[in-house]
């Protein structure tokens, strides 16, 4: 081949960068429309095996208890507060309150656990009892793997932001990532919160 | 000829063998099966078309054979770009008149098939089970309810409404030469009305895959005159005959002594489980086992003495007849005109 | 921050040539030996793992396909008993389906796209490693298990109730529901990779406008992944859920409804013959250019098409339901959206016809698989708009006149491509050109077969013979055809056996390629061949479609990437600026060891839920490890 031509210099471009301009975020924003599509399709199984059923729930089975899902939905909405601060401290690159932030998450993923075992508890039917038990646990279990596997990344980009490794820019990009996903875990808990609670209570 | 066998003799002479048979969509022996032969011929005409046009395009695109022998990579030229893009106009254009024709052919053809179910004039049932047809002629009391297996019969003119369910799996009711297919879904009661055309003998077969012997659930359908019908249906209400030979005496009584009577019925005696096929007129149809084997006293010996051979997976067991028991056991069967 | 920058070591005219080569050999060059073998992130590496494992359960299922003709050859036929013989046309539907056809287009996306956009790698690369080990994972788990009789037997769309525990006892189809969820992970995996590369990674001037017509494929192709895969995990999930757990979703007699299967199921099963699909025509489009020596006609026309195919491919899922009682009001709307895809497909035919009309077409092996496809394609194509039609459909639905169309689809309209793409690309992966001769004879011999094997089975069909039956009685008048079918299918074999032979001999062989054999105008022909570790030496800078025809004197290109790191160019999605300067990932033994964890846990979730539990944690631990940053070195770009 010919000589190359030099015609545009790279030298100068930033080596990390947040929002849509990072790879990462695009890595992100795949598996949250995967996961959105699979609690989509959720949904739809649960209207589909509901239009097949005359009551909803099944008699005698009553609809779950409602305390454990206020409790947690309360505690998933607040837990944005310290999200949204987490994520602008790190856009900012502030290895402080990133610090915090991320300690107080992990945290308040530990308190979620507890609460979900309630909910567990609360549901008034079993798995195996019918399709309508079915539907609701796969609803609720799939949402706790998602919570499970974000209390996973905190902990570990936690633990990372107290290492020397914590430092870098992208490292700060990893993070805002992060609270974007944990945006996208107690969005979709929302239209799950009225399937399992409130739509039993309404069609019955 | 019928016209579908022209359209596709088009094709290829191969398709003559599809006009004729006892198991064909083109058979058109019932009123889907000539509606269906219509709406084929119209897609035939339409699609062959469309393939003619393709095929020439790329004959004449091919041959035209532009400087071939021209080495060297692509230049920038662009011959007689407009002439091409006002034919893909034209293209586009013909591809939706074409579908618009056939979407309203299947549709109005459709539409035709669900008027045509309106006023059946008899009711049947047919459960499916693996891998065989439980039909029920439904009458004004149970006592006029005609119980058979694996036989369809239908008078020939007379619109059949057909209540399609399962026992078990998916299996779908499919006799070619009189319609489409409706499957058989558990939990659900589906349907299907059949208006045979002219008398014949048909072949169905299930059409959904249910498990290993889905190949042998076919279902032997005979179309009759309005009297033939009924006096079939005036003999399948009687009981089963007594036996009349010892030998016959011998088996009737190892059936129900043995193991048999768990499983079948047959009106008229004290065999009246409901789980495998009724077999009080056992002897007046046309083939064993949902169309495995013909029915011959031969084939009777095979399929008693040992199910498990020519069906294998079958739900009947191999009992292990002693051959004495074997004897009288098909004797009594054969008896069951 | 800005000291370091400065102090780098970056490409431009004070680094190129020899002196610039070595650097970056050593830099993005694996491991040799064996645990370079298992710690390699190179997307060419793993690219030509997945054709070859591909090609490798192509072959195996192909054995199977002739083992089922050889069985209908003959009515009533003892060969193979009605058990295995279940097992052979489950494990043909489902290793063609899922272990070949959307991994080899996959891998073929894997090793081309990021050449064609003129970057250093793929987007996370760690993860296109793991996917791949997955992918090898699912399929020999499921083909030990079909070795061992065990292998699944209700069909390669599992209908329950017949999958369900109740019908389906023992293992078998938990071995399949399980190699689903191994495929579907790899499939995922690489789908997030492929939009993320060809939305972010594309050379400076590569606006989207300007990316060759097998790039607008495989974005398609992924996006579709996406948004229908999530479908068939999920139900996968409920299938594995009731057979192992007693849920009770597909259990008709506790109010479950088997007809939930079939709708989640087609919701993916339809996309997927697309997935399929649609980069077999960014084959197309990419050989047609090069052997017409001009553009392929209508761009515009053909993206569009693309898209379009993409859209109404998530509309049609119930036309492969219409026997089973749904509302008939719903139907025409799913038979007008099925029809509705013949104009999209019409007008790529079109506008490659076009494109051999208006351009000066040389005819060696690759084009000529176009024009079979073409001629194959078209009919396969045509029996679709037949089967739209609801009164035809409930006809030929569940018959042989069906078998024949998918294989029409399915081998003339994305096998054919692809034999076109071997030939059209294996010189860019081997350095070496297959034999034109051997590659007309062996594509003359496919093309007669595979027409002589499936064209009949229309006729099969029309004469009432159901699918997945093991055997037939005589005297319904199939015994004929069904031999022709079966020498055809003989034909077949020996013509991709051929093939096979010609591309072993060539690889030692082969006349030497040099980096452009053909003359092509996209950016994988700029580099040697086969590639060196590292792709472009200098980044391209693009100014128009067909880059390598417009820049005789010589490519434009870019300078300033670090030159002793990983590191690539991040540009805007729209107009592809130079944006982000990216660091890449170095070999990891990561994501083998999370592979082997991961499906430790697939598999003893077979036998026991609790697998699930246990196995998570080591599963983690691995995930951990591998996204932990290595002291000092670059930083793996984050989750996935």
């Amino acid at each position: 081949m010919a000589e190359p031509r030099f015609t545009t210099d790279l030298s100068g471009l930033p080596d990390y960068a947040f929002g849509h301009r990072s790879l990462t975020w695009w890595g992100v924003m795949a598996f949250m429309v995967i996961e959105g599509v699979a609690f989509a399709m959720a949904i739809a199984a649960y209207f589909f095996l509901m239009n097949h059923q005359d009551h909803w729930p099944p008699q005698p089975v009553l609809p779950p208890n409602l305390l454990a899902g206020i409790l947690f939905t309360l505690v998933m909405l607040a837990s944005e507060i310290p999200n949204t601060m987490i994520k602008k401290a790190a856009e900012k690159l502030e290895t402080g309150p990133v610090r915090i932030g991320l300690v107080v998450m992990t945290l308040i993923g530990i308190v979620l656990f507890v609460i979900r075992a309630f909910e567990f508890a609360s549901l008034n039917v079993s798995w195996t009892d019918n399709p309508y038990g079915s539907v609701i646990w796969m609803l609720l279990v799939l949402h706790t793997s998602h919570i499970l596997t974000d209390w996973v990344d905190t902990a570990t980009l936690t633990a990372l932001m107290f290492t020397r490794h914590g430092e870098s820019g992208r490292r700060f990009a990893d993070v805002s990532e992060n609270s974007l996903y944990w945006r996208f875990v107690w969005l979709v808990w929302l239209p799950i919160y009225l399937l399992i609670y409130w739509v039993p209570r309404w069609v019955a | 000829m019928r016209p579908v066998g022209r359209a596709l003799a088009l094709l290829a002479p191969l398709a003559l063998a599809a006009c004729d048979g006892i198991q064909s969509t083109t058979g058109g022996d019932g009123w889907h099966g000539e509606r269906f032969n219509s709406l084929f011929t119209l897609f035939m005409i339409v699609t062959g078309i469309a393939y003619v046009l393709v095929l020439a395009f790329l004959a004449a695109a091919m041959l035209r054979r532009r400087g071939e022998g021209r080495d060297g990579p692509g230049e920038s030229e662009a011959p007689d770009e407009g002439g091409v893009s006002r034919t893909l106009v034209g293209w586009i254009g013909l591809i939706a008149l074409g579908l618009t024709i056939l979407t309203l052919g299947s549709y109005f053809a459709d539409r035709g098939a669900a008027r045509a179910a309106a006023n059946p004039a008899l009711e049947i049932k047919v459960t499916a089970n693996q891998w065989w047809w439980d039909v029920e002629y439904v009458g004004a009391t149970p006592q006029a309810t005609v119980r058979t297996a694996n036989e369809l019969h239908l008078p020939v003119g007379v619109p059949a409404h057909i209540i399609l369910v399962s026992n078990d799996v998916i299996h779908s009711f499919w006799i070619p030469n009189l319609a489409g297919k409706q499957d058989m879904i558990p939990g659900r009661v589906l349907d299907a009305t059949l208006t045979p055309s002219h008398v014949g003998e048909y072949r169905g077969q299930c059409a959904e895959y249910c498990g290993v012997q889905h190949a042998h659930m076919a279902l032997d359908v005979k179309v009759e005159s309005r009297s033939d019908f009924l006096r079939w249906r005036a003999a399948q209400l009687l009981p089963a005959r007594p036996p009349t030979t010892p030998l016959q005496q011998a088996g009737y009584n190892y059936f129900m002594g043995r193991e048999c009577s768990a499983c079948h019925n047959i009106t008229g005696t004290s065999a009246n489980a409901q789980v495998a096929p009724d077999l009080t007129h056992l002897a007046s149809r046309k083939t064993i086992a949902a169309g495995t084997l013909p029915m011959t006293r031969g084939h009777l010996y095979g399929w008693v003495a040992d199910p498990q051979g020519p069906k294998p997976g079958n739900n009947m067991p191999y009992i292990g007849l002693e051959p004495a028991e074997l004897h009288a056991v098909v004797a009594y069967l054969e008896s069951l005109k | 921050m800005s000291d370091e920058r400065t102090r780098e070591l970056r490409d431009g005219p004070n680094l190129t040539g020899e002196a610039l080569h070595d650097r970056l050999a050593g830099t993005w060059s694996r491991r040799p030996g064996l645990i370079g073998w298992f710690t390699t992130v190179d997307h060419k590496e793993i690219g030509r793992r997945y054709m070859v494992t591909a090609m490798i359960f192509f072959a195996l299922a192909g054995i199977l396909g002739l083992l089922i003709r050889t069985q209908l050859a003959k009515p009533d036929s003892g060969l193979i008993t009605a058990d295995r013989y279940n097992q052979i046309f489950t494990m043909h539907g489902t290793t063609m389906m899922f272990l070949f056809a959307v991994p080899v287009m996959e891998a073929m996306a894997i090793y081309l796209v990021p050449l064609m956009l003129g970057t250093r790698n793929i987007s996370f690369p760690r993860l296109n490693a793991f996917s791949y080990f997955v992918y090898l994972a699912g399929g020999v788990m499921v083909w030990v298990a079909f070795l061992l009789n065990v292998g699944p037997d209700a069909g390669w769309f599992s209908y329950v109730p017949l999958a369900g525990p109740e019908f389906s006892p023992g293992k078998r189809v938990d071995f399949w529901a399980q190699m689903v969820t191994f495929t579907e992970v790899a499939a995922l995996a690489v789908a997030v990779e492929l939009v993320s590369t060809i939305l972010k990674q594309r050379a400076p001037g590569m606006s989207l406008a300007r990316m060759p017509l097998f790039v607008w494929g495989v974005l398609v192709t992924a996006l579709m992944v996406i948004f229908s895969m999530p479908s068939i995990a999920l139900t996968s999930s409920m299938l594995i859920g009731d057979r192992l757990v007693g849920t009770q979703f597909f259990n008709p007699v506790e109010g479950g409804d088997p007809l939930l299967w079939q709708h989640l199921f087609w919701f993916f099963g339809h996309p997927e013959v697309y997935i399929i699909f649609i980069p077999a025509l960014g084959f197309v489009s990419q050989i047609t250019e090069t052997f017409c020596r001009r553009p392929v006609f209508g761009y515009p026309v053909m993206v569009l098409a693309l898209v379009s195919i993409g859209l109404l491919a998530f509309g049609l899922w119930v036309h492969h339901m219409f026997a089973t009682g749904l509302p008939r009001v719903g139907y025409s709307f799913y038979t007008a959206a099925s029809m509705a895809v013949a104009i999209p497909s019409g007008i790529q035919i079109f506008c490659w016809i076009a494109t051999i009309w208006l351009g000066r077409p040389r005819y060696q092996t690759p084009l000529l698989y176009v024009v079979a496809f073409v001629v194959t394609f078209v009919v396969g194509g045509l029996s679709g708009v037949m089967v739209a039609s609801v009164p035809l459909d409930l006809q030929l639905h569940d018959s042989y006149f069906v078998v024949a169309h998918f294989h029409y689809v399915l081998i003339g309209g994305a096998v054919f491509p692809l034999l076109g793409a071997f030939t059209y690309w294996f010189p860019k992966i081997t350095g070496r050109m297959m034999s034109d001769p051997i590659g007309k004879w062996s594509l003359g011999l496919l093309f007669a077969g595979f027409n002589i094997a499936f064209f009949p089975m229309h006729f099969l069909g029309m004469m009432g013979m159901p699918r997945r039956v093991y055997t037939y009685p005589a005297g319904m008048g199939w015994d004929q055809l069904n031999m022709i079918a079966t020498v055809g299918a003989f034909i077949t074999a020996a013509a991709v056996l051929l093939f096979v032979l010609n591309a072993l001999v060539s690889l030692k062989r082969g006349r030497v390629a040099g980096a452009d054999p053909w003359g092509g105008s996209s950016l994988e022909w700029a580099v040697s061949s086969p590639p060196p570790a590292y792709n472009f030496a200098h980044i391209p800078v693009i100014s128009s479609r067909t880059p390598l025809w417009d820049a005789p004197s010589g490519m434009p290109v870019a300078t300033g990437l670090a030159v002793e790191h990983r590191e690539l160019l991040l540009t805007s999605v729209l107009d592809a600026v130079p944006d982000v300067r990216e660091p890449s990932v170095d070999p990891s033994p990561w994501p083998f060891i999370a592979a082997i964890s991961t499906t430790a846990l697939f598999i003893a979730s077979i036998f026991t839920p609790w697998a699930l539990v246990w196995l998570s944690i080591p599963t983690a631990a691995t995930l951990i490890a591998w996204f932990w940053p290595k002291p000092g070195g670059a930083l793996e770009a984050g989750r996935g």
